[in-house]
């Protein structure tokens, strides 16, 4: 990424700079001399605040991408999406069922996807965000939850839904009613939990804490490694 | 797919997996760890810290870049600010909008405490959501708090604050359940058995996931619990100063509007600091996997308010940053690739380290590995890394575990057309981890009545070196008991009338000691990745 590198052009709401090639779409807006404030997070895919609308010239369809995980076309028309008004229903976890009727009284809109698939092909994530949402709508909240579960919540398919139907807040509900309600129950958990409220580590523990470093350090090289 | 050069070295890999695949690889003892850590951490480095000139911590070793920081000039003159113009009027200030920071926010109000969150960027814009490997609690049958316990104290190299740590390992199964009652999945056996993994220096499978998205699930689900309680939250609103009032308790903090530079006031009974670690200041010109807005600010002003910092000459290098594709290099692999059974090579496919030691040895032995013995490989753009043999992962557990295991690192490389499930990746150490912070006690308590941390932002539980999966344990077990220790606090607190002075009394040192003409301003707030500024920020 040296200052020989190749220059391609890149237009930003617009406007044209000129940047090496290879860097990600992120680099490139810094490059250009934004110091960002919207639209950048982690930085490493997670986060989903720099989720990028592109096009390049000569191909009318819209791309959709992290610029942080993207590397930058020549010729590239650049649209941050840094905040979209998308709505989230307020609930009370405790006081839900995980049925389909709780996701429509909390989603009304839900009900009104038509089957377009924008949301799909908006997802930088490559989910299949049409078919959860179908999943949603029979109300088999595993499903959702599984398909959706590798949503970073950047809110595209928010923005281009033409109903207004909002699939990554959905599918959030969905998720916290499978792991509050569907999934399994985890014997060994509570036991721990009801030997730790007994008290029973306690001595040990102490132990541990007033114990010099010499036997601290012994007791730890001599410790047994389960296999990974 | 490599660029050809590099091809040709992954034969060398392929060649030799059949035999690693069978091949014991000792682990380091406690002898040998010292001498490679002295020579080859990065915190040994000649030159790479200086002791701190003014402050609590004065005379202590630090990175430079996190000493002119410290060392740093206020961002507000006290005389400009009417502190009678109160803009926000709380019980309870959390200052950052991690997992920290929410799960503070949200154990506060259960106290009965009002609530406000303000933070820098988005809530949730932290590095909680980039961990991936799990959450480390002690739960299952032939496991214990006592010997998480021990695997933590050794972790840390045995400098660990043992109040810490116990509170660490006792509240891990609890937070564990908490978060399944807010409704985040835990990776599961069908029978209802959680699906634990290890990890480097842990003696036990402890490792709570969620795929690999541990990190962006529990924010996922905090976050939007916080929006459901209806906590107040202010984005884009750093805090630049603390406000403590004429008893020197903590009694507010100036915020800053982070894009009109408009200057507000909190009214604050109790603090919460959780504002994350400083991956972003590039100690030594490292990359980093942390967050965008992870600059010490936190650091910089609990400082400044005089609240003593412990273990900041430590740092954490996680081993494996990426070292190739370029445009991603210095962000993280997590370190599950290595418990699902990768192991690392240097370029001639020969294993130089156990994979599941700890990090700072770990990645010592990488960096000797491409420095002193020349065997690691050296990308186009000067790059070394060695070999991480991730193909490994699906021999040794089954075709589809990297798929089902590992969804978030099979994207990353995809993205750049490489398929880790066919070929091995490269990796170098990167900038990951702050091991040290604020001095706490076990009530999350800083030694400033009414002012609480949490999280990375604090120091002692982890010592000299944390332990995967108990960054994500520490902002859950200290974030809550910072809520609480907060909204107990509020309840009780008599404030007396809002002060600068500290900030008066810090500017005034600064000029008296000559430094306030040569030191920048702090916190820094941002990094500056633009053609001017220095480097390109990965």
């Amino acid at each position: 990424m040296n200052e020989k590198a190749k220059m391609v052009d890149i237009y930003i709401m617009g406007k044209r700079y000129q940047v090496p090639e290879g860097l990600t779409i992120m680099q490139a807006l810094e490059y250009a001399g934004y110091q960002l404030i919207r639209g950048v997070g982690c930085r490493g895919g997670f986060c989903g605040a720099c989720a990028t609308v592109y096009q390049v010239k000569g191909d009318p369809q819209l791309k959709y991408d992290l610029a942080c995980q993207t590397v930058v076309q020549p010729n590239t028309y650049l649209v941050q999406i840094p905040f979209f008004p998308a709505e989230k229903a307020t609930y009370d976890l405790e006081e839900l069922e995980p049925t389909v009727e709780q996701i429509l009284e909390a989603y009304p809109d839900l009900a009104k996807c038509f089957g377009c698939n924008t949301c799909t092909k908006s997802c930088p994530q490559d989910l299949e965000v049409m078919w959860f949402m179908s999943d949603a709508l029979r109300g088999d909240i595993s499903e959702v939850a599984n398909k959706s579960f590798d949503c970073v919540m950047c809110g595209l398919c928010a923005a281009r839904c033409p109903q207004g139907i909002v699939p990554y807040n959905i599918a959030l509900l969905c998720r916290r009613l499978q792991g509050r309600y569907l999934a399994p129950r985890t014997k060994h958990l509570e036991d721990r939990l009801a030997e730790i409220k007994a008290g029973k580590f306690d001595a040990e523990l102490e132990e541990l804490e007033n114990m010099s470093e010499d036997e601290l350090r012994r007791r730890y090289a001599e410790r047994d490694i389960e296999a990974a | 797919m490599y660029p050809a050069g590099m091809e040709e070295r992954i034969a060398k890999v392929e060649a030799t997996r059949e035999r690693r695949l069978k091949e014991a690889f000792p682990r380091i003892t406690l002898d040998e760890k010292t001498p490679l850590l002295r020579v080859f951490h990065p915190d040994y480095v000649d030159g790479a810290m200086r002791e701190v000139l003014v402050g609590p911590n004065k005379g202590d070793c630090t990175p430079n870049e996190l000493a002119d920081l410290l060392e740093g000039n206020s961002r507000i003159n006290p005389d400009e600010i009417n502190l009678e113009a109160i803009d926000y009027d709380v019980d309870v200030l959390v200052i950052g909008g991690g997992g920290a920071g929410a799960s503070a926010a949200l154990l506060a109000q259960e106290q009965g405490a009002n609530v406000l969150l303000a933070t820098k960027l988005r809530l949730g814009d932290a590095n909680t959501v980039g961990a991936q490997a799990g959450t480390q609690a002690a739960d299952r049958p032939n496991d214990s708090p006592a010997i998480h316990y021990m695997d933590v104290m050794g972790g840390g190299g045995f400098t660990n604050i043992p109040e810490l740590v116990e509170a660490l390992v006792k509240d891990a199964p609890e937070v564990i359940q908490w978060l399944e009652q807010l409704g985040v999945i835990w990776d599961k056996e069908p029978d209802g058995s959680l699906h634990e993994l290890s990890g480097g220096g842990a003696s036990r499978r402890r490792l709570h996931s969620a795929r690999d998205y541990t990190g962006l699930e529990e924010m996922r689900v905090l976050r939007d619990e916080v929006r459901n309680r209806q906590i107040d939250v202010l984005e884009f609103a750093p805090v630049v100063e603390l406000i403590l009032d004429d008893k020197g308790q903590a009694a507010g903090a100036v915020l800053m509007n982070l894009e009109t530079r408009e200057m507000s006031l909190v009214r604050a009974k109790a603090v919460v600091i959780a504002t994350g670690g400083g991956g972003r200041l590039h100690y030594q010109d490292y990359p980093t996997t942390n967050h965008y807005g992870a600059t010490a600010d936190g650091l910089i002003i609990a400082y400044r308010a005089g609240a003593k910092l412990i273990f900041i000459d430590t740092m954490q290098y996680h081993p494996t940053g990426v070292a190739y594709p370029q445009q991603i290099v210095g962000q993280l692999i997590t370190e599950k690739v290595r418990t699902l059974g990768a192991q690392l090579t240097n370029i001639d496919g020969e294993q130089f380290i156990h994979q599941l030691d700890t990090r700072d040895v770990v990645a010592s032995a990488i960096i000797r590995e491409c420095r002193e013995r020349g065997k690691g490989l050296v990308t186009s753009t000067g790059q070394p890394g060695v070999w991480l043999d991730s193909p490994m992962i699906d021999i040794i557990r089954g075709k589809g575990t990297i798929l089902r295991e590992l969804p978030a690192m099979y994207r990353q490389f995809k993205r750049f057309d490489i398929d880790m499930t066919e070929e091995p990746i490269l990796a170098y150490p990167t900038l990951h981890y702050q091991n040290g912070g604020i001095l706490i006690n076990a009530d999350a308590a800083t030694e400033i009545p009414g002012l609480f941390a949490a999280g990375e932002v604090e120091g002692g539980v982890h010592g000299r070196n944390r332990l995967i999966g108990n960054s994500t344990l520490d902002i859950l077990v200290f974030g809550r008991r910072a809520g609480r220790s907060a909204g107990q606090w509020a309840k009780k607190a008599k404030l007396g009338s809002p002060s600068l002075d500290h900030v008066r009394r810090w500017q005034n040192q600064l000029k008296k000691t000559g430094l306030a003409s040569t030191r920048p301003i702090s916190p820094k707030l941002l990094p500056d990745y633009t053609r001017h500024g220095q480097t390109v920020g990965v």
